[in-house]
């Protein structure tokens, strides 16, 4: 797994590399896009990221070598440039991942409830230690600290909800039916496969974790398209994923248009499902129908209020991982 | 149309073959047929739309016969887009005037009533389903009409108990459902679609096939009696066009569909972008899968159930049998043994087994996907009985040496046509059956119940039947997996298809 560098500094680390000397900054070692300042001679020359897609494990670019850039929010100060390359993913990137997530599903699958449920909190247990890279992303992306820091609270106890949900949902899915004759006849909730996701723009991380999260805790993979107002959140996210003990390939993330990608997921056969959190209603009735080439489960949404997905009433519960469940029907005689 | 002993020689010899059924004219049965005489079919069916009986603004109207003998039984109305239209004003008016608004318990009283009528009148519904459809009279009496009227019983006690079944949920009806359903089981499938929309609230707007339209106008008779609400329940016959009406209608929230992949991918495709609700119910190509360890007699029998009931003409027969390879020579034998006492003829004559397909297009296409089985190059079986002149008809038939690719082994033959193939482990059992754009049913047959329970986790389809086959019931949430399509019907399962729940 290759695996980026621990990145973010704060303020004070970078004045602290300053002072020892050791850095001068030259002409093109970064992209300075602020009016040149002659404070920041003082300061160490950062280490920039390059900001990936999370596929199977591994941090890639796109296959197209496409990219475009996100600003940060003007009043926003921190170590990263204020304009960063994020990968364009391609219809050929959307493959690849559904590629990994078609193959990550069986062992996910037959996974225990009970280890499902441990390596989903596990991965609040990483987000939690990273609290101030998540909260600092999604400051740089203009939201204000208290909302930033309220977001990241909300995703976390949201994968706590569903960490604790993953060997319960079946008891209230599951029926025993008593059909007319000596037969012994049950009902019991499968995952479907592989489920595209297009999470919302914003909130950039409670809305990806909040789609993500229920698809896999009932067992399914998931290529999940992140806001395109925010990806750079998403790709944070993604290295908490990576450095929790998810399988690699369960839980892929996509950066790019949505416009473009969407509706390669929708065509896409081997995704069975797809949960498409789309502004544009173009766009949307596009999804539904490309969806139909493969009877594909299609539940596109008018995103909600940024506000309403902090909501536990609105934005999480059983029906969210029912969505993408199958029931699977097993009758056998009883006699002698 | 009974096999007698005078033109049964080739029969004779064909059945001596094997000792088994070395039983000389013992096989011959005397006719037995139901009485038709105190059945009523009107000469001409206008359309059930708010309550009332209406003569189609199309004006057109279009004969339905009966598949065994090809006699016109009556002329029923085609509706057109308008007709449509009229169907689905009654049932919003229904809808907002009447039964949002009452009490669940009182709904549950009308579906009561429902299948109550149903159960009154079920010889009658059963020789009209035979007579229009074609099936053989022991199935719509002892499957079709009961099963329809269990559906109505079960629902009914819904009614008022929703809050049961989505406990600590909110959840609301639709509206108005518009239903599509097959001619396979006409009043069954009826019974599928309308009793939970009405149980959850929702008014109803069904067109029947067109080749099977009569039980639904009997029901709408029923309905009628029942003195439901005007509009709750409302029944437009026609075919593709008045599908596509009911379906493109704004006003619509909710589509409930039953019948081929290729037609549901079309509604799919329709609606998007349109906010209706839509739950779809497609075709099969279902693997029944025989270990080596199975009880052969029994499994046989399963067998012969899985493919042969109803002509095939179900959307979860067991049309692909997948037989451990050790056993499959003595099961091949012994399903020759077991087709070569099946009765095909007259629907109407109670020993019957084996009835008429269902029209003269079915027919066509049985007929054409079994040549290119043959073409194709895979051995073919056919039962040794003898066809009834008129009318449509196909022996039971099973293929032997067919490959994955065949077209016989892939394609929804929907008619009375086996696969056979072989397999040596569990695991290939189980690449092979999911090996399929369907996931409907399947079976498994086995004496051990631990390879019972790790095949039915592993394969992928909506319906398991371990050492059984096609068994239905009300309780029983019944629907598929990727192309054979989505939502559920049956228990408390499929109430979801009729609600919005928060």
């Amino acid at each position: 797994m290759e695996n980026e560098p621990k990145r973010k500094r704060s303020a004070e680390t970078v004045e602290r590399a300053g002072t020892d000397g050791s850095a001068m900054p030259r002409t093109g070692d970064a992209p300075i896009m602020k009016p040149y300042d002659s404070a920041k001679v003082e300061t160490r020359v950062r280490v920039n990221k390059a900001y990936k897609m999370f596929v199977n494990g591994a941090f890639v670019r796109s296959e197209s070598g496409r990219y475009f850039q996100v600003q940060s929010a003007p009043e926003h100060e921190d170590a990263d440039p204020d304009t960063t390359n994020v990968p364009r993913g391609s219809r050929k990137d959307v493959r690849d991942a559904v590629l990994h997530a078609k193959n990550a599903w069986g062992g996910w699958e037959k996974r225990t409830a009970y280890n499902r449920g441990q390596i989903l909190y596990r991965l609040a247990e990483v987000m939690e230690s990273r609290r101030p890279e998540l909260t600092q992303s999604l400051e740089r992306s203009g939201e204000s600290a208290a909302t930033a820091a309220a977001e990241v609270d909300a995703s976390i106890d949201r994968v706590v909800f569903y960490a604790g949900f993953a060997d319960k949902f079946f008891a209230l899915l599951a029926s025993s039916n008593p059909v007319a004759g000596p037969h012994f006849n049950f009902s019991v909730p499968e995952p479907m496969g592989t489920i595209g996701v297009v999470a919302p723009d914003r909130p950039a991380l409670l809305g990806l974790v909040s789609t993500i999260l229920p698809v896999i805790t009932g067992g399914n993979t998931v290529v999940a398209l992140a806001s395109e107002r925010d990806p750079r959140t998403a790709i944070v996210w993604s290295e908490c994923v990576a450095t929790s003990d998810m399988p690699a390939g369960v839980i892929n993330v996509l950066t790019g248009h949505a416009k473009e990608l969407s509706t390669h997921m929708a065509k896409h056969r081997e995704v069975i499902g797809i949960d498409a959190w789309i502004v544009d209603a173009d766009l949307r009735k596009a999804v539904e129908a490309e969806g139909s080439d493969n009877v594909k489960r299609v539940k596109t949404h008018v995103p909600m209020d940024p506000e309403a997905w902090t909501d536990e009433r609105k934005a999480q519960g059983l029906g969210w991982i029912e969505r993408f469940l199958e029931t699977k029907t097993i009758w056998h005689p009883v006699g002698l | 149309m009974t096999i007698t002993k005078s033109d049964n020689t080739g029969l004779e010899r064909e059945r001596a073959k094997s000792a088994a059924l070395e039983f000389g004219s013992a096989w011959d049965y005397a006719p037995a047929p139901e009485t038709p005489d105190h059945v009523r079919i009107d000469p001409k069916y206008g359309l059930f739309i708010g309550g009332r009986w209406v003569t189609p603004r199309s004006g057109k109207f279009f004969p339905t016969i009966s598949p065994s003998t090809e006699q016109v039984l009556s002329e029923v109305a085609e509706a057109n887009a308008q007709d449509v239209d009229d169907a689905v004003k009654a049932a919003r008016e229904a809808y907002d005037k009447y039964w949002s608004k009452m009490r669940g318990a009182d709904r549950a009283k009308y579906i009561f009533r429902i299948a109550r009528a149903i159960q009154e009148k079920a010889r009658e519904l059963a020789i009209v389903e035979s007579m229009d459809g074609g099936k053989p009279i022991k199935e719509s009496r002892d499957v079709d009409i009961p099963l329809a009227a269990a559906h109505f019983f079960y629902h009914a006690g819904w009614a008022d108990k929703l809050d049961y079944a989505f406990q600590g949920r909110r959840y609301r009806p639709l509206g108005v459902a518009g239903q599509i359903i097959p001619w396979n089981f006409p009043l069954l499938m009826a019974a599928w679609k309308i009793a939970p929309a009405l149980a959850c609230g929702n008014t109803v707007v069904l067109k029947p096939a067109e080749t099977t339209p009569l039980t639904a106008l009997l029901l709408a008779k029923i309905i009628e009696e029942a003195e439901l609400p005007p509009g709750v329940v409302n029944i437009v016959t026609g075919a593709g066009e008045t599908g596509a009406a009911l379906v493109n209608h704004p006003d619509v929230n909710k589509i409930a569909f039953t019948g081929s992949t290729g037609v549901g991918k079309r509604i799919q495709r329709a609606i998007a972008g349109s906010h209706k609700r839509l739950t779809l119910e497609l075709g099969g190509k279902a693997a029944n899968i025989v270990f080596g360890d199975a009880p052969i007699d029994q499994a046989v029998d399963g067998i012969v159930n899985g493919i042969y009931f109803n002509q095939g003409h179900v959307c979860c027969a067991g049309s692909r049998l997948l037989v451990e390879e050790g056993i499959h020579d003595v099961i091949v034998r012994k399903l020759k043994d077991r087709m070569a006492s099946l009765r095909l003829g007259d629907p109407l004559d109670k020993n019957t087994d084996v009835g008429a397909i269902n029209s003269k297009a079915q027919l066509g296409r049985i007929r054409e996907l079994v040549e290119d089985g043959e073409t194709e190059g895979c051995e073919r079986y056919s039962a040794p009985c003898k066809l009834p002149e008129k009318g449509f008809w196909f022996p039971p038939t099973f293929f032997t040496g067919a490959s994955m690719s065949s077209r016989v082994s892939r394609e929804e033959i929907f008619g009375p046509v086996l696969t056979i193939m072989t397999f040596r482990t569990p695991d290939e059992a189980i690449e092979k059956a999911n090996n399929t754009m369907y996931g409907l049913s399947a079976g498994i047959w086995t004496d051990k119940g631990a390879k019972i329970f790790y095949m039915a986790t592993k394969l992928k389809a909506g319906v398991i039947w371990g050492n059984t086959f096609n068994k239905f019931d009300p309780t029983s949430p019944f629907g598929g997996y990727k192309e054979s399509g989505f939502g559920r019907e049956g228990g408390r399962q499929g109430l979801s298809a009729y609600v919005e729940v928060e």
